[in-house]
């Protein structure tokens, strides 16, 4: 399985998106400049964390322009695996690949720390590994983690399985305080209608390790793996 | 009406310094050539003031691969690779836009780790600001915290540690010292030399702006009503423009493409430039009218002196200009060749045809005055020192201090500042922030690194020389307790205006002090800044030298942390506890009282009782380790609870001389370190500390959910719900910036 991981000008987090898949994963791996306008060749694109141009304008709000993000959608039409990354799910949402938008944290502050999650769908491309409903540790660091949708897409994001992962307590329960940034519904990540899209605020690239202290964002990586094996397999069987 | 100041007057120059420039170059100065003399003459380039103290420290040894004169010093970590690093202040432009001010810090730091071709993997910052409760204060301190963390963010290099302390004494004069560490291969080394005459002067990053003009100048001296216009004199930072000057420098260096890097940092184009014909000996003639500007109508003087950031000044053969061209445009950023290197040690700025300045480069670089000022000791020094502490009353409730400490601004958590930082970015981070010290593996090593900074001002205001000595040895013994072994010291000295006797008193014991401390630890100086002038209206903050310290693990495997972990694990004192309330934090907080004697300190003690922790952690016998440090043993073993989730019995206090209560609990002492291991492993501590010389009390073991502290004979003297302590360490902050 063939991955990309995009560098806009001051991503800042393609090095460990690079590094999980190169020296843990062990997979093909390489970096696609901005400006390139083909995905050809690639299984699985990462948008990583950063602040791509700056940030100064919006999150995301210039990266959406770079040729590499025009290519995208025909990409992820061909079935391609997209994940963005804090930074990168800033990108797809202002591209329009996936819905919602993101505003400043509520306490208008970054914030670094480690927040909990719970799994709420456990059958995409990128969670088939995690069960459903389980409760997981990832850090976080965003200024701008705030996801807003309005009353009609909430409904069908939750009515089609897309809100992938939720801000929780200790026992799973989706409580205020245990809400970062004030994201509606506690919402940390969401995917596509086919699901090959996900975007989501923590970092699955800084927990791969015990000596990280935690190594729950494993559960990412092994899902694509698995999904991309299994997807194979099914071609094959359909090519016999 | 006032006459007018004459020029050289108006740009800092003394009359004395005016003279000799005259005599040195044969004739007057002109406007220009004034000016360049001006900032490079100036303390904050010169270090006139303190070059011959600064030449006390210690800066040789073994592992040192780069001592102090370069952009950052670099020390050896074996495997062929180094770990760069300095601090720096930047308190004055702090003080005005806060904001602005600590981003550019920042900003600034890290230009000279990747200067010398190392990446950037952490940042620190050592902080002091006023009492919280003045508005003005929390202003000046959530716009620090937010200026370092929107500029180091955004570049991806963690802030993994650092320190804040409150005290009136810095309401009005803040100090942001920000420190960066770089690692980088032996052979990608680079220095700050233009070396080679013919070679091209490529000017790389932001456009020149008239921003920040006598940056350096408004340094040296000190602040007053006045400094609010001084603001044009603060910079604005771009990180994202910095963030594409580390990846394209890097380019640069790794491809082999670079004869000489340096910063733009301060005094602009005048320092760097100057300071690298400096270095190789050589000459430079650069052409002002080729500089990119983003204003119209600069003159050359302005040019020469914008502080404008996120600048670089690269020295290449001219055959390499079209590759080096290739990878800066690849990163979107400009790259004009304004001059080239000359072999006549000549300093030669034209703009155009026309030459504006004409100045041998040493005179420049190497004729500044050296100032030895004089020194007297403080009136209030004796005074404050035999303050009768013994006549402090002891508190009756002693559960109620230490609610109090623990929620004192100075020992509470700092979690309301470093949440504000991305300090997992890089996936390095072993020990995270609010650690004795912070921890970075070395990717595809064993190794890893160990990061703090360290200072007490209250200590060096009431005894500057011990002050000093102790910032030292609390750097090398918060390594210790993680297990490092520290290697090299990068330091940060802030003090009021030097031509005040008493200010340059506290200046030189303070040095002679940390010099004592490294000479018998064995750690070099290789890298640091002077920040004088720390001064409003006559008022000197006080003395803070800032040790930021480099530690080496072996193995990460051999790692501590404070956290006590399991029921039953033994709790140990490890080292000599001399508890004093003389320059406390709880006389302070508690009492309203700055004075009495510090802590005393036996280094040859400090150095056993250090090397027997680190030989402990890394042999994997401790499951914990802490450092008594502000609020004394009780306020350490709080701590240790809090982090850990759990509580403590102490039954066997140590029994002192004069043992009262508050002293014994709240006293603060140095050489001890507060250890925990398995009951089964009890011996083994016991051993080596015997193997050290060194002494080591049981003190109880860890378990429950409160933290109580008997006297022998069963007296509780406290008895505290880790829960509380908790909520009290935790909140405290917050609550006070609302």
């Amino acid at each position: 399985m063939r991955f990309g991981v995009v560098v806009f000008p001051a991503s800042n987090c393609d090095m460990d998106t690079y590094h999980v898949v190169d020296q843990v994963l062990g997979h093909p791996v390489s970096y696609i400049w901005h400006r390139e306008q083909s995905l050809d060749g690639f299984d699985c694109v990462v948008l990583p964390g950063g602040f791509a141009y700056g940030d100064y304008l919006r999150a995301g709000a210039i990266a959406r322009f770079a040729p590499i993000v025009e290519a995208l959608p025909a990409f992820a039409e061909r079935g391609g695996l997209v994940l963005g990354i804090c930074n990168g799910f800033q990108v797809l949402l202002e591209a329009g690949l996936l819905p919602g938008a993101m505003r400043r944290n509520d306490s208008l502050q970054f914030r670094c720390r480690d927040v909990l999650l719970r799994v709420e769908n456990a059958h995409t491309p990128f969670t088939n590994r995690y069960r459903m409903g389980e409760v997981i540790r990832m850090p976080i660091a965003h200024g701008e983690g705030n996801y807003y949708a309005d009353p009609e897409t909430l409904e069908q994001l939750e009515g089609e399985g897309r809100i992938v992962f939720r801000y929780c307590s200790a026992a799973g329960e989706i409580l205020p305080a245990a809400n970062p940034n004030g994201a509606i519904g506690n919402i940390a990540g969401v995917c596509s209608r086919r699901g090959n899209i996900l975007g989501l605020m923590p970092h699955p690239e800084r927990c791969y390790e015990s000596i990280l202290g935690n190594t729950d964002g494993l559960g990412v990586w092994q899902s694509i793996l698995h999904w991309w094996g299994a997807a194979r397999e099914q071609e094959a069987v359909r090519n016999v | 009406m006032s006459e007018r100041k004459p020029d050289w007057e108006e740009m800092g120059l003394t009359r004395t310094e005016y003279v000799r420039i005259c005599s040195l170059l044969g004739r007057e100065p002109n406007y220009l050539e004034t000016g360049l003399f001006a900032v490079l003459w100036s303390e904050h380039c010169a270090y006139n003031h303190s070059k011959p103290v600064l030449k006390l420290f210690p800066t040789a040894g073994s592992r040192v691969l780069q001592g102090p004169g370069e952009n950052a010093g670099i020390v050896d970590i074996g495997d062929g690779q180094g770990i760069v690093f300095k601090m720096e202040s930047h308190n004055h432009p702090s003080a005005i836009e806060p904001y602005q001010g600590a981003a550019t810090g920042v900003g600034g730091i890290v230009r000279d780790i990747f200067t010398m071709g190392a990446r950037p993997i952490a940042s620190l910052n050592s902080l002091r600001f006023g009492d919280l409760s003045d508005p003005r204060v929390r202003y000046l301190f959530s716009g620090v915290v937010a200026g370092i963390g929107d500029y180091g963010n955004c570049l991806g290099i963690p802030t993994v540690g650092g320190e804040v302390f409150f005290d009136p004494s810095f309401k009005d004069n803040p100090l942001v010292n920000a420190m960066c560490v770089g690692l980088v291969e032996h052979g990608q080394i680079r220095r700050g030399a233009a070396a080679g005459p013919g070679n091209h002067v490529l000017l790389v990053g932001a456009r020149t702006g008239r921003d920040g003009i006598h940056g350096c100048t408004f340094a040296s001296e000190e602040l007053s009503e006045e400094s609010e216009q001084r603001r044009p004199a603060v910079q604005v930072g771009d990180p994202f423009m910095e963030k594409l000057l580390i990846e394209a420098c890097l380019e640069v260096i790794a491809a082999g493409l670079v004869v000489g890097i340096q910063d733009l940092g301060a005094a602009g184009l005048t320092s760097s430039s100057a300071e690298m014909a400096g270095r190789a000996g050589t000459g430079l003639d650069l052409d002002v009218a080729l500089a990119p500007r983003r204003e119209e109508g600069m003159t050359p003087y302005e040019v020469m002196l914008s502080e404008s950031q996120e600048r670089m000044l690269l020295v290449i053969e001219p055959e390499q200009e079209q590759d080096v061209r290739r990878i800066v445009e690849k990163w979107g950023l400009e790259a004009t060749v304004i001059g080239r290197v000359t072999g006549d040690g000549i300093y030669r700025i034209r703009d155009g045809a026309a030459v504006v300045a004409e100045v041998p480069v040493r005179f420049l670089t190497d004729e500044a005055p050296v100032y030895y000022p004089e020194a007297r000791q403080p009136a209030y020094y004796e005074e404050k020192r035999n303050w009768p502490v013994a006549a402090t009353p002891v508190p009756d409730d002693l559960n109620q201090v230490l609610r109090r400490l623990l929620a004192d601004p100075n020992i509470a958590s700092k979690e309301w500042v470093y949440r504000q930082y991305d300090h997992t970015v890089m996936t390095n981070t072993v020990v995270r922030p609010g650690a004795d010290a912070a921890v970075l593996r070395i990717k595809g090593t064993r190794k890893g690194i160990a990061l703090t900074c360290d200072g007490n001002a209250r200590y060096c205001y009431l005894d500057p020389y011990q002050g000093g000595m102790q910032a030292v040895a609390e750097a090398a013994r918060n390594l210790s307790c993680v297990g490092a072994e520290p290697l090299g010291i990068t330091d940060c000295l802030n003090f009021g205006n030097p031509e005040k006797p008493e200010i340059f008193w506290q200046f030189r014991e303070a040095v002679r002090g940390m010099c004592e401390a490294c000479r018998l630890l064995e750690i070099p100086v290789v890298s640091g800044n002077v920040s004088f002038y720390n001064e409003t209206n006559g008022e000197a903050i006080h003395p803070l030298p800032v040790v930021g310290m480099v530690g080496l693990l072996p193995d990460l495997a051999g790692r501590c942390t404070s956290q006590f972990q399991q029921p039953g694990d033994a709790i140990l004192l490890l080292g000599q506890f001399r508890p004093g309330l003389g320059a406390s934090e709880y006389l302070s907080a508690i009492h309203g009282v700055e004075a009495g004697p510090v802590p005393a300190l036996d280094l040859a003690v400090e150095a056993r009782v250090q090397a027997c922790c680190r030989s402990l952690a890394r042999s994997g016998v401790l499951k914990s380790a802490h450092d008594c440090a502000e609020g004394g043993l009780a306020v350490t073993l709080a701590e240790c609870c809090i982090a850990g989730g759990i509580g403590a019995l102490i039954d066997n206090v140590p029994v002192l001389e004069e043992s009262r209560d508050d002293n014994i609990l709240f006293g603060e002492t140095q050489s001890s370190i507060v250890v925990t291991c398995a009951p089964v492993r009890l011996p083994l501590v016991i051993q080596a500390a015997r193997e050290h010389d060194i002494p080591c009390l049981a003190l109880g073991s860890v378990g429950g959910d409160s933290l109580v502290i008997r006297h022998d004979g069963g007296r509780i003297m406290i008895n505290l719900p880790v829960e509380e302590m908790e909520s009290l360490w935790r909140e405290s902050i917050p609550s006070l910036m609302g």
